[in-house]
């Protein structure tokens, strides 16, 4: 039935209604924001596992991760073996003024080295301050949330023996 | 009635004029933020921000006053005082008790309804004289509102009158009883969004309609005279709540005690109004300049028309 005004009612219900619920506002410098899971906020470098395969540089479309290395000889562990030749982590980097948050690094890496922070209060007054080294990047792993819990009836995950 | 009782009286209503509409502003800010699922503003004055008109005043008392090279300066100058002033006046015939108010004038609602239509010449000065073609296009939309909207609020208020028998507001108020709100019900609610329209109030602010109009008349003020400009909008408000109020809702009629608690149920009626002006400020879209003038003469004027016939048929009946 289409009963004149009926809009007019409904729309003066509709903001009575938001009014009496709470509002959604999260007043943010005072209440921390409740983030969801896997939040974009910030690239955490878990430098233990870095292999300098240079695949993230590689891959990142604007050049914004900068990684230096270097080569150490390891002594042969048993007589008459061969000398061990690895890779050292000199500098990794990321420019966050560069960085588009597009997360290739850290789904191309494939040693489980980078990952998404939720952390997101990094902001400098200076656009060279956003380039971080690999101190703060590794300081960033600690704000790593771990991986939500599994589905209810999933399948277990490979690496877990059964 | 001695000076001094005159003195304390005129003190009391400038008191009200200045105090209520910081109130209504307050609601506004509050009651439309969470309509809107926002908080408001939440840290002037520590509990949840209850002085942030305050803060909004000194604010724009601190800020230069810029008058445009072009514009007719003593007019450009007056213009918010003559917006401002005349809901002062209103307030003097407004009743607060069965023998109270500043003046009981017996001609009342002809002396309000003739002062506020002074202030949209405050908003023709500032349109004017600002030299600027938003504000000239604006003014003119106030201007032809006005005209469209006056009459169904004099209709409205002619009937109310007729009904009570006398134009003094203290003496509508006395003849008023309960049965008049479905009796003058078309007569209340003409007269509620004919004021709506007089204050330029959304959903009828065409006037000041930021998306084409910059802020219409308003657009060149700055500082102090644009705040007048606002007070009076919120002191329209106020104003108007309270004349509807007074003229359809009994004014100081409540429950009980009110020859002592008259200020009280008028001021409750009144806040009531000015929350319905906001609720309605927050759940409508703008009016385009061509349904607004349709609505006042095709829907307004033949509905305050047939709540004359029906106060006459009645008044004749009985």
């Amino acid at each position: 039935m289409n009963v004149p005004g009926k809009g007019l009612a409904q729309g003066l219900g509709v903001t009575l209604k938001s009014m009496t619920k709470p509002s959604v506002t999260q007043e943010y410098p005072h209440q921390h924001p409740q983030l969801p899971p896997r939040t974009r906020g910030v690239i955490a470098l878990f430098e233990e596992n870095c292999t300098v395969c240079m695949l993230c540089a590689r891959e990142c479309p604007d050049w914004c991760i900068y990684i230096d290395s270097h080569k150490e000889t390891q002594a042969p562990q048993t007589e008459g073996g061969r000398a061990r030749v690895h890779n050292v982590l000199d500098r990794f980097a990321i420019d966050y003024s560069l960085c588009m948050y597009c997360g290739i690094c850290v789904d191309v890496c494939p040693f489980d080295a980078l990952f998404w922070s939720p952390e997101f209060e990094y902001a400098e007054h200076d656009i060279l301050g956003l380039t971080h080294e690999r101190e703060e990047l590794r300081e960033w792993m600690w704000t790593v949330p771990p991986p939500p819990a599994e589905t209810h009836n999933a399948e277990p995950a490979k690496e877990i023996p059964s | 009635m001695t000076a001094l009782e005159i003195a304390a009286k005129l003190i009391g209503a400038l008191l009200v004029f200045l105090t209520a509409p910081l109130i209504v502003g307050q609601i506004e800010h509050k009651a439309m933020a969470h309509m809107q699922s926002r908080l408001g503003p939440m840290y002037a004055g520590g509990f949840h921000g209850w002085a942030q008109l305050v803060a909004d005043g000194v604010k724009f008392a601190q800020k230069e006053t810029i008058v445009p090279a072009r514009a007719d300066r003593r007019v450009f100058e007056l213009a918010p005082a003559v917006a401002l002033l005349p809901y002062l006046f209103v307030l003097i015939v407004i009743p607060v008790g069965p023998q109270q108010s500043v003046h009981d004038l017996s001609v009342g609602v002809f002396f309000a309804l003739a002062v506020v239509s002074i202030g949209v010449l405050g908003i023709l000065m500032a349109g004017w004289a600002s030299a600027n073609k938003y504000s000239l296009l604006g003014g003119l939309r106030a201007g032809a509102q006005l005209m469209a909207y006056e009459l169904p609020l004099v209709l409205a208020a002619a009937s109310i009158a007729m009904a009570a028998g006398t134009l003094s507001l203290n003496g509508i108020a006395h003849a008023w009883r309960w049965w008049w709100l479905p009796y003058q019900g078309i007569g209340a609610v003409v007269f509620f969004v004919a004021a709506l329209a007089e204050l330029r109030r959304p959903p009828f602010d065409m006037p000041v309609a930021d998306s084409e109009l910059v802020f219409g008349p308003f657009t060149e003020y700055a500082g102090l005279r644009f705040a007048l400009f606002v007070l009076a909008e919120y002191a329209g408000i106020v104003v108007f709540s309270a004349l509807t109020a007074a003229l359809f809702l009994g004014g100081w009629k409540g429950p009980f005690l009110e020859h002592q608690l008259g200020w009280l149920w008028l001021l409750i009626k009144t806040l009531l109004l000015s929350f319905v002006v906001i609720w309605i400020r927050v759940s409508y879209p703008r009016l385009r300049e061509d349904q607004l003038q349709k609505f006042a003469w095709a829907g307004l004027v033949p509905a305050a028309l047939v709540q004359v016939a029906l106060t006459g048929v009645v008044k004749v009946a009985t």
